[in-house]
């Protein structure tokens, strides 16, 4: 059911700087206002207009980058606010897809599985079950290369980032910070709290597009074993892992 | 190729940015300073997008393989070529063997060399500009060879270059900036100070300089959303971050500023302790 608040909303087109439009949508996480920045993203990106460079989709903006010796502010705002009605015509709907993501949660990758059991008064099968048993939605790709924009995480599994941000956590590394849930696609420094982690590589420069998963699709933790997670890695490594997925009806 | 002896201090290849593959988390990166860079090109008469060296804090030492023509602009640090001073801004002849020297920098940060047809490093995603985890290399090291195309023959540029570009190096304080989205947010106090006061530069990188003063601040984190090269962010700590080219894509931190690009490029030659201060551009009264 559609909320009330959500049943009408206007955008806002504001400048960002001297060569970019920000649309936002409601400052919420929420699948309606997704689907609508990816219906209008969809269709800025088939109309190929001269003058826009790139457009930045997030979880409830665009931001319209364009060379403004080709268009300026005012035209583009027009024609932005013109085509925005026509987005309700379905031929600008994507197929998305349900990832199956195997995750090893054994106690060598999942350094603060105990942390999290004891602050949120949890066993550690029941951690796993939780955060096994939703199909998070991506939001947006963003940050770094490669990090997704989860949404949907139980409100069990919502914690506090680590006092003290580890100076590097590896890649892989499925953690939890606040109320989301994500995937580490480096190593890098992090504040994440660690469950378990992924044999998956999220970002791969070897193909011509860096990701697999695209904002709209779902992804499904899957547990696995130790032994697993070594097997998947090898044939991950060796390029023939074939990752399980599913069309979504929505 | 060229061959480099001493790598310097942050030495890289940067052409002008990895454009279209934000959606993927992909940094735009190149030139923290593009307009030096494309002068540097201009004067050899290549494209503006070839790829150049990035000079940052301590020049490297470089010796070429094959003959070919340079430039250099940008920040001032003294060349030399086989311990004879060079000058800037200008086309000069390279012979095979030729040793090219930077000494400390006089003024500026980022200094530029360009090279006849440009330096020619792995393409990823349209861009030579390196960003470790995109590009095999995120710096330059010693004992690297760098590739060019030393067939690569244009006649000189013709071009009367110091009308041409306007100097990056400036000792005007003076960052034109129009409101971000978010400035709205801030109270009028806020407002004025972030528009009266001057502010001093803390630690910066390719990703982002941070300024030093705090602006006392209540706004909330809000939802994860576009950040470019030029955004001013506000934390909750009352810390301003101003985003470089190597910024994240998306950042949740209030926007309250957008720098234009000419102010990006005055900003890149500028060190940690110098002061800046913000003025609105005419159309955003």
């Amino acid at each position: 059911m559609i909320p009330d608040r959500l049943k009408t909303y206007k955008l806002t087109y504001k400048p960002l700087g001297k060569s970019a439009i920000l649309i936002e949508w409601p400052p919420e996480m929420n699948e309606l206002i997704l689907k609508d920045v990816l219906l209008f993203y969809n269709r800025i990106q088939l109309s190929k207009k001269e003058g826009i460079v790139e457009t930045i989709q997030s979880i409830n903006s665009l931001t319209i980058i364009y060379d403004f010796e080709l268009i300026n502010f005012d035209e583009l705002n027009l024609w932005l606010k013109r085509i925005y009605p026509e987005i309700k015509n379905t031929s600008y709907t994507q197929k998305n897809h349900l990832w199956k993501i195997p995750v090893c949660y054994d106690t060598t990758f999942g350094l603060d599985l105990s942390e999290i059991s004891v602050k949120n008064k949890l066993s550690i099968q029941e951690i796993i079950r939780l955060h096994t048993g939703t199909a998070y939605r991506i939001y947006s790709i963003g940050f770094l290369p490669g990090f997704l924009y989860l949404g949907g995480l139980e409100k069990q599994l919502h914690i506090n980032r680590k006092s003290k941000p580890r100076l590097e956590v590896p890649k892989g590394a499925v953690g939890i910070g606040g109320v989301q849930t994500g995937i580490y696609p480096k190593s890098s420094p992090g504040g994440w709290q660690i469950l378990g982690n992924t044999p998956i590589n999220f970002f791969d420069i070897s193909k011509s597009i860096p990701c697999f998963a695209k904002p709209g699709d779902k992804i499904q933790f899957i547990a696995i074993s130790y032994q697993e997670h070594v097997h998947i890695q090898e044939q991950v490594t060796k390029g023939v892992y074939l990752l399980e997925k599913e069309v979504l009806n929505d | 190729m060229i061959r480099i002896l001493k790598k310097g201090l942050h030495t890289s290849i940067q052409d002008l940015g990895r454009k279209g593959y934000r959606n993927y988390g992909i940094p735009i990166s190149g030139a923290m300073d593009s307009n030096s860079a494309i002068l540097s090109n201009i004067i050899l008469g290549n494209k503006e997008v070839d790829a150049v060296m990035e000079i940052t804090f301590q020049g490297p030492e470089i010796q070429f393989l094959s003959a070919t023509r340079i430039a250099i602009t940008g920040a001032i640090y003294s060349p030399t070529k086989n311990k004879k001073p060079l000058e800037m801004n200008k086309s000069i002849s390279i012979q095979k063997g030729d040793i090219i020297n930077f000494g400390a920098p006089k003024s500026g940060v980022r200094s530029y060399l360009a090279i006849s047809g440009g330096f020619q490093t792995e393409l990823v995603y349209g861009s030579r500009s390196y960003y470790e985890g995109v590009t095999k290399k995120g710096i330059i090291e010693n004992k690297d060879e760098i590739p060019f195309n030393s067939s690569f023959k244009v006649g000189l540029s013709q071009y009367d270059v110091h009308k041409l570009c306007y100097s990056s190096i400036s000792n005007s304080q003076t960052l034109k900036v129009d409101k971000g989205p978010e400035f709205e947010l801030l109270n009028k106090n806020q407002q004025h100070d972030l528009l009266s006061n001057t502010f001093s530069l803390g630690i910066n990188n390719r990703m982002a300089y941070q300024i030093q003063e705090l602006i006392p601040n209540q706004l909330k984190s809000i939802i994860s959303s576009a950040v470019l090269p030029g955004t001013v962010q506000l934390t909750p700590s009352g810390k301003m971050i101003l985003l470089m080219r190597d910024c994240q894509t998306t950042g949740g931190y209030p926007r309250i500023l957008q720098l234009t690009e000419q102010s990006i490029n005055f900003l890149a030659q500028k060190i940690q302790h110098e002061k800046v201060n913000f003025e609105l551009t005419p159309l955003s009264d």
